[in-house]
């Protein structure tokens, strides 16, 4: 029998294993082929709705279904913890000591929000990454009566979009509430534009002017200090705010720590065309738990599972697996409550911008439940 | 010499390699020196505009055949 295990129920893994059993259904009902996913939560979360839920627009109950739902029947679940993967004896090795052997293994570990990276930011701040931090920040921003709001943002992080989208999406919610007059909204960016994509920077500046919006470029958050308000940037600058909103810096999992296979931030070195880890060949990454210079997003970890699950596919087959990753990536973003646009861009080919409009922001929401069938494996 | 730390930013289009650049010179020792790799000609100018924000410094910068070099050094 041929053992597939893929560590990571988010979805990028979970994508992996449902494409694949589409396409093995025999092999595994004839017991030639065991696709194993090991998760170490029960329910599998579409991330993307926090930012919603932060502006009580959806419930987290919402976009979260049991993973076992989730995946194909023929699919075996292990659940729990792993302590580390030996390349060395094919395995993944569960924190109860279970081993569990591999033909082909597929990392799908993802990242997670680090506030804790930036001093005073967990005190001080608020995030919109998990249902957690998303709900704190629904309570704060229902009892906001108007004042500063500064927004930060850490690097790496997941959603490059996230800040605009966000940012965007606040200027409508306050205004709506009538709370624009008094507020004024700050965002800031590491680099020096107000986005990475030169066309989503050239989009947004006329945008952020028409609106109000302050704008401070190059601003990296070192410190917070909740007691003063005040939030500064290696750069030197310092703000003030009355409420603080991070896109927290995200580092990669434990268990790539532990396996010592990652970068100084847990990252897993990977080719960027097989997406083979470094210096393997039965080992493949996709998604955030990449050290890939590309998008942390859904729809990366979809387009590479595209390629990973094939090329397993036809390596089980006694093929070579030539698929290749062209580094594509496709975001969704949310220009208000009610418009959105969208960029798609791969190693190659730089974002054409899309001019926004309220047709998108449907196809968004429309997606937000259509992500079921992309996690399925069906779209 | 001490060797510099290569980081592959080539067709990054986002992050893009200046975020890539910070993402790796956070988690460094002081002193160690970065060479990222960029297809962006706009990196020649502001990867050194970041590093000397930032109190980093600036080791080189070159080009050849579209992909630009560019050494920093973390300073602090």
């Amino acid at each position: 029998m041929k053992r597939v295990v893929i560590l990571g129920g988010g979805t990028g893994g979970t994508i992996v294993a449902n494409q694949m059993v589409r396409q093995l259904r025999q092999d595994i009902d004839a017991g030639a082929v065991e696709i194993t996913v090991v998760s170490n939560t029960e329910q599998h979360v579409y991330q993307p709705s926090f930012l919603y839920v932060a502006f009580d627009l959806t419930a987290p109950s919402d976009a979260k279904r049991p993973e076992r739902q989730v995946l194909d029947r023929r699919i075996r679940l292990v659940q729990g913890e792993a302590d580390r993967v030996d390349p060395r004896e094919h395995a993944v090795v569960m924190s109860d000591g279970v081993q569990l052997p591999y033909d082909f293994l597929v990392i799908a570990t993802g990242s997670r929000p680090a506030p804790e990276e930036i001093e005073g930011l967990a005190e001080g701040g608020h995030h919109f990454y998990t249902e957690e931090g998303a709900l704190k920040l629904r309570e704060a921003l229902q009892s906001f009566t108007g004042g500063r709001v500064v927004l930060v943002v850490g690097v790496p992080h997941k959603c490059p979009v996230a800040p605009l989208e966000f940012t965007l999406m606040l200027h409508d919610w306050l205004a709506a509430r009538g709370l624009g007059p008094s507020s004024q909204i700050v965002y800031t960016y590491p680099i020096g534009r107000p986005h990475s994509l030169e066309g989503v920077s050239d989009w947004v500046k006329p945008v952020f002017e028409a609106r109000g919006i302050d704008s401070h470029i190059f601003f990296n958050p070192e410190l917070v200090d909740p007691v003063a308000g005040t939030v500064t940037s290696l750069e030197g600058e310092t703000l003030s705010y009355d409420l603080l909103v991070a896109v927290p810096p995200h580092v990669g999992q434990e268990v790539i720590a532990r396996s010592g296979l990652g970068d100084s931030g847990n990252w897993v070195p990977t080719d960027r065309h097989s997406l083979l880890m470094q210096g393997t060949d039965d080992v493949y990454v996709l998604g955030d738990a990449t050290n890939l210079p590309i998008s942390k997003a859904g729809s990366t970890a979809h387009f590479q599972a595209d390629v990973v699950a094939g090329n397993i596919v036809q390596r089980l087959r006694g093929g070579h697996g030539s698929l290749r990753y062209d580094g594509k990536v496709f975001c969704f973003i949310e220009t208000s409550l009610r418009k959105a646009t969208y960029i798609t861009f791969d190693y190659q080919r730089p974002p054409q911008p899309v001019v926004s409009g309220s047709l998108l922001h449907l196809y968004k929401l429309a997606f937000n439940h259509m992500y079921w069938l992309s996690a399925a494996g069906i779209l | 010499m001490d060797t510099a730390k290569i980081v592959d930013a080539r067709g990054s289009y986002c992050p893009g390699p200046l975020m890539e650049l910070i993402k790796g010179i956070r988690r460094e020792a002081i002193g160690t020196t970065l060479e990222i790799w960029s297809s962006d000609r706009g990196s020649a100018k502001d990867i050194p505009e970041w590093a000397a924000r930032a109190g980093h410094e600036l080791v080189s910068s070159t080009e050849e055949d579209g992909i630009y070099k560019i050494q920093v050094r973390k300073a602090r």
